[in-house]
């Protein structure tokens, strides 16, 4: 079971944008859709490290600044065909609140 | 909901991408079944040339596997012929019986070979080129028999033969007409391509018509042993191949009663008489002619596959076409109208012991046709020329030597490298991703790419700087033959999210008064719910350029760099370039900068090629901090990381210099003061020299002032990247204020014309100078009034770093939320 913590609100995150969270295990992008659904994945592209959170978000895709990698937020993998995969973590909202899983 | 029926007959190339283009623009619309009168799933039939002549296999030309179908629910019928159509009952039915009802019906029945009437063609060994079954008996025969006979000196016709002779078989190619492949070359080329093929070891009986085919003995099975002509002469063939044309496959239409004139008559939206039924590929008949290349059906599986989306948007409205024998070590490209008329002039350039044959076919200033034997490295970029129809009066002197020399200097990074098709297999095409040719070659080949497009996305030559498009474009014409395409630069979509293209875009901006992204998406009807990561920042440009100080800038449709106003490295730090107006500095500035470098242990500070100074290396979250020590200087953004105004480089002109004619200085000065905050299609660099001798690099600038005794010289579209362009002369003025005025209104007329991502030497190629000069040089009202919109665009800018220090809403982008617990 996992413990879920609160991290911010969600206004605190730009729509259809992203902020860097600095963790313990390196920096998590967490992002917020368009349609106010929030993602969170570790913020190295799977190519050559570029920081997600600074790419541009499109539905629940983001493109890598670096080298325009795209890269599903659901599941941290590259849109064929291009392959790699970043790690995305569990979060979650509760009304105005934005929780992640520790 | 229940699904709509979509029933397709025929499962060849044009068929399967019209299904293709159709998944990606509404996957769940229809439920899909095809019939397919070959045992295969959709298969690359353009291939089958290399397959006989021993380069590739037959698994390698599978477009859609089976797993295709499956993934997308398609109900493959493979071996089934569809021999009725009920058009009342909306359903079609098979030879064994098979019955589908529709809601639409696609026909992509595609053509048959022509049989000669002549006595013994039924005859065992005698076969036409056209499918897998054809391509499997050659090689079979090849193995058993040892004369092969193939009638007809076309495209399809050379390459059997060539495939033939590859497997070892003795070959004649027998033709009617007085010279080989007489519709797509004159006799020149003709008579050129015909040596190097005995060359080969084929033989050539021309002006030749066959009277019968004889069998052998009766024992032996009763296969064809030889061919006699009219003329009476008798030749040995155990194998004859009919290459003599391809016949619209309409019987199915014509007994459904569906209007057929030499095709499936088919409207610009490739609708049949029968608005429920639609036809695509060679067995459609539009506006006339019916396409036997698979670029042109290509374009109609696109604009069919929107109208079956019910989309309505887009008309094919006909294409050029080109095309390119696939003999390997033979180079033959043609497009056009290759043979001229009264009306038409002809450039030719024949070398026959160099065995070079080129021939340019020119209307008026545009080039109409073009035939090329033994160097056809140009042949795409005269295709595009052709398809552009671009105005090449300019140009006409070097238009016979190629791309590499019409009116440009310099293409860097690809010294040496125009030759496509002779370059090796391991030379470097793309110089960013180091792609190589061998890797482009066989992307193209193994994932069946059409497109230049296509080719980036699987290999990523090109993707990045894009300065070897031309070539990857040529390895593309090179590998894919007549089924390359070029699209017209023009009318190119913006992006995979819409059919418009940018003019299309701006002008609905305008008139429309659109004023944010989601309104432009729904007023344009665009397929994905919030746009991809190119035309977003597009339109976000078009809208803030259209409508100052209405539509609102939005950041989430910038790319980073105009975001944090700062330029990304690898390592996602950031650097910061300040502004120095004209190159010109203060002990003052230049000590804050030393401290900001000392505070925020700046790792590299360099001087730029924009003559100002560069921190690297900064955290994102510095960014601000640095800022506010800068601004304190009196410091503001250089804009090094926009699309947007630059730098005006200086020299130190008449001010100190002792050949100075006029202030370069103070006038390179003002204009940067002029055009702070200038948002543009691309990004924007002046100079200003005090003199001709030109210190500051006048000659390569978006805008290039150059003092003379009596006033200065304007010069606009030049280019000091990619590809070097030299600027060109635009008009002498005398005064300062003449300057800022003619430098403002050819800026905002490019920010009002120019697509995005387009530099003004692109723009300027793309709408002429003269049209320029008519606007801002002649016609001085006009001129007035694009620089009062230039002003009125840049009034009240606000520098975006001391936004950012002064509003803590914007310093949002730059902090860091913190976890410990992951
Ligand atoms: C910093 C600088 C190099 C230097 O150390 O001198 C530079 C750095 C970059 N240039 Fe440049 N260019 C720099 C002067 C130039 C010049 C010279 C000049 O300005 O006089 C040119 C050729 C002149 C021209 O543009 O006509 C130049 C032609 C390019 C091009 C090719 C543009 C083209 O249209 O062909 C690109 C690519 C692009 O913009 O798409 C580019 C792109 C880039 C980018 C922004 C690449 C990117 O997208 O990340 C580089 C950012 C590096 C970084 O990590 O910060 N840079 N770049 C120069 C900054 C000048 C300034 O003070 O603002
Ligand atoms: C050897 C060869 C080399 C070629 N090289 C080139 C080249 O280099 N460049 C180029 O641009 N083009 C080339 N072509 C032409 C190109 O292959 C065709 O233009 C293209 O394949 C036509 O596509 P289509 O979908 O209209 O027809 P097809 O691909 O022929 O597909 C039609 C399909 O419909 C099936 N069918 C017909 N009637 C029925 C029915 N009643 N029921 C069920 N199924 C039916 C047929 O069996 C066939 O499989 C070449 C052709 C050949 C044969
Ligand atoms: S600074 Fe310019 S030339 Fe140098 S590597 Fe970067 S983009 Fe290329
Ligand atoms: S690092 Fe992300 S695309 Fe290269």
């Amino acid at each position: 079971m996992s413990d879920w913590k609160k991290l911010c609100q969600l206004d605190d995150i730009p729509r259809q944008g992203s902020r860097v969270v600095a963790s313990a295990s390196g920096d998590i992008a967490l992002f917020r859709t368009d349609d106010d659904e929030v993602f969170a994945v570790h913020d190295q592209c799977p190519h050559k490290g570029g920081p997600l959170s600074q790419g541009i978000l499109t539905g629940r895709v983001v493109t890598c600044p670096l080298h325009g990698w795209k890269i599903a937020l659901e599941n941290g993998e590259a849109v064929a065909p291009d392959a790699g995969c970043a790690r995305t973590f569990s979060v979650k909202r509760v009304g105005d609140d934005v929780w992640i899983a520790t | 909901m229940t699904k709509q029926k979509l029933v397709m007959v025929g499962n060849g190339m044009a068929g399967c991408r019209t299904l293709e283009e159709l998944l990606k623009l509404e996957p769940d619309l229809y439920e899909i079944t095809v019939f397919g009168a070959e045992p295969h799933p959709n298969y690359n039939r353009i291939l089958l040339s290399p397959v006989l002549a021993g380069e590739m296999s037959l698994p390698d030309i599978v477009l859609n596997d089976h797993d295709w179908y499956r993934d997308n629910a398609i109900t493959l019928h493979a071996g089934k012929t569809v021999t009725k159509i009920d058009r009342k009952a909306q359903r079609v039915f098979a030879a064994d019986g098979t019955v589908a009802d529709y809601d639409r019906l696609l026909l992509a029945t595609g053509s048959s070979p022509f049989i000669l009437p002549v006595p013994g063609k039924d005859l065992p060994g005698v076969i036409a080129y056209r499918d897998i079954a054809d391509t499997e008996a050659m090689i079979a025969a090849a193995q058993a028999h040892r004369h092969a006979v193939v009638i007809g000196a076309g495209l399809l016709g050379l390459e059997a033969a060539n495939g033939l002779r590859l497997r070892g078989m003795d070959v004649t190619v027998v033709h009617l007409a007085e010279w080989i492949m007489e519709r797509q070359l004159d006799r020149s080329a003709a008579d050129l391509l015909k040596q190097s093929l005995e060359a080969k070891g084929l033989k050539f009986l021309l002006g030749k018509q066959t009277a019968e085919l004889v069998a052998g003995p009766e024992n032996e099975g009763g296969r064809v042993a030889a061919i006699r002509f009219k003329d009476g002469e008798i030749i040995p063939a155990e194998l004859v191949v009919m290459a003599v044309g391809i016949r619209p496959n309409t019987t199915l239409a014509e007994s459904a009663g569906i209007h057929t004139v030499r095709g499936v008559v088919v409207n610009d939206t490739l609708q049949t008489y029968d608005p429920k039924i639609y036809a695509v590929g060679e067995c459609a008949a539009h506006r006339g002619t019916a396409y036997g290349l698979v670029a042109p059906l290509f374009e109609q599986a696109k604009v069919c596959a929107n109208h079956l989306a019910q989309f309505g948007i887009g008309r094919y409205t006909g294409s050029v076409t080109s095309t390119k024998l696939k003999v390997t070590g033979i180079d033959v490209f043609s497009a056009g109208n290759f043979t001229g008329d009264e009306t038409t002039e002809e450039i030719v350039l024949s070398d026959p012991a160099g065995g070079v044959y080129k021939k340019l076919v020119i209307r008026g200033e545009t080039l109409v046709g073009a035939v090329l034997y033994g160097d056809t490295a140009d042949g795409a970029w005269y295709f595009q020329l052709l398809r552009d129809q671009q105005n090449i009066g300019e140009i006409r002197d070097h238009l016979m030597f190629g791309a590499a020399h019409a009116g440009s200097i310099g293409d860097v990074g690809h010294a040496g490298q125009s030759q496509a098709a002779t370059m090796a297999d391991s030379a470097e095409v793309c110089g960013c991703n180091g792609v190589c040719k061998g890797t482009i070659v066989k992307a193209i080949k193994e994932k069946g790419l059409f497109t230049v497009d296509e080719v980036r996305r699987h290999t990523k030559a090109s993707s990045s700087c894009g300065s070897c498009t031309g070539l990857v474009e040529q390895i593309l014409a090179s590998t894919v033959g007549g089924a390359y395409q070029p699209v017209e630069s023009r009318d190119k979509a913006v992006c995979g999210c819409t059919e418009h293209s940018h003019g299309e875009v701006r002008a609905a901006i305008r008139d429309q008064h659109l004023l944010s992204i989601p309104q432009v998406m729904q007023a344009l009807g665009w397929t994905t719910p919030n746009g991809c990561a190119a035309c977003r920042p597009a339109l976000n440009y078009y809208l803030i350029s259209s409508w100052p100080h209405e539509a609102h800038d939005d950041p989430q449709s910038r790319f980073i760099n105009e975001r944090a106003h700062a330029n990304i490295q690898k390592d996602g730090t950031f650097s910061v370039v300040p502004r120095m107006w004209g190159g010109l500095t203060t002990p003052k500035e230049l000590r804050a900068i030393a401290d900001v470098a000392e505070k925020y242990q700046v790792p590299t500070v360099k001087m730029t090629g924009g003559a100002r100074i560069d921190l690297l290396g900064i955290k994102k979250t510095d960014l601000p901090k640095v800022w506010a020590d800068l601004g304190q200087a009196g410091m503001v953004s250089g804009h090094a990381y926009g699309k947007s105004i630059r730098t005006v480089k200086t020299c130190v002109g008449a001010e100190h210099c002792r050949f100075g004619t006029q202030l370069a200085m103070s006038m390179g000065v003002k204009l940067e003061k002029m055009l702070f905050g200038m948002w543009s299609p691309h990004k924007v660099k002046l100079a200003v020299s005090g003199c001709p001798r030109n210190c500051a690099e006048a000659g390569i600038k978006d805008v290039g002032v150059i003092g003379v005794d009596s006033g200065y010289e304007l010069y606009v579209a030049g280019n000091g990247g990619i590809k070097t362009e030299v600027a060109q002369f635009f008009c002498k003025v005398t005064s300062d204020e003449e300057v800022l005025e003619y430098a403002a209104a050819f800026l905002q007329l490019y920010r009002e014309q120019g697509f995005y991502l387009e530099r003004t030497c692109h723009y300027v190629a793309r709408v002429g100078l003269d049209a320029i000069k008519k606007i801002v040089v002649d016609d001085a009202p006009r001129r007035r009034e694009l620089y009062e919109r230039l002003l009125f665009a840049l009034q009240n800018y606000e520098d975006p770093w001391n936004a950012a220090v002064q509003k803590p809403a914007l310093r949002r982008e730059f902090e860091t939320l913190e976890i410990l617990e992951i």
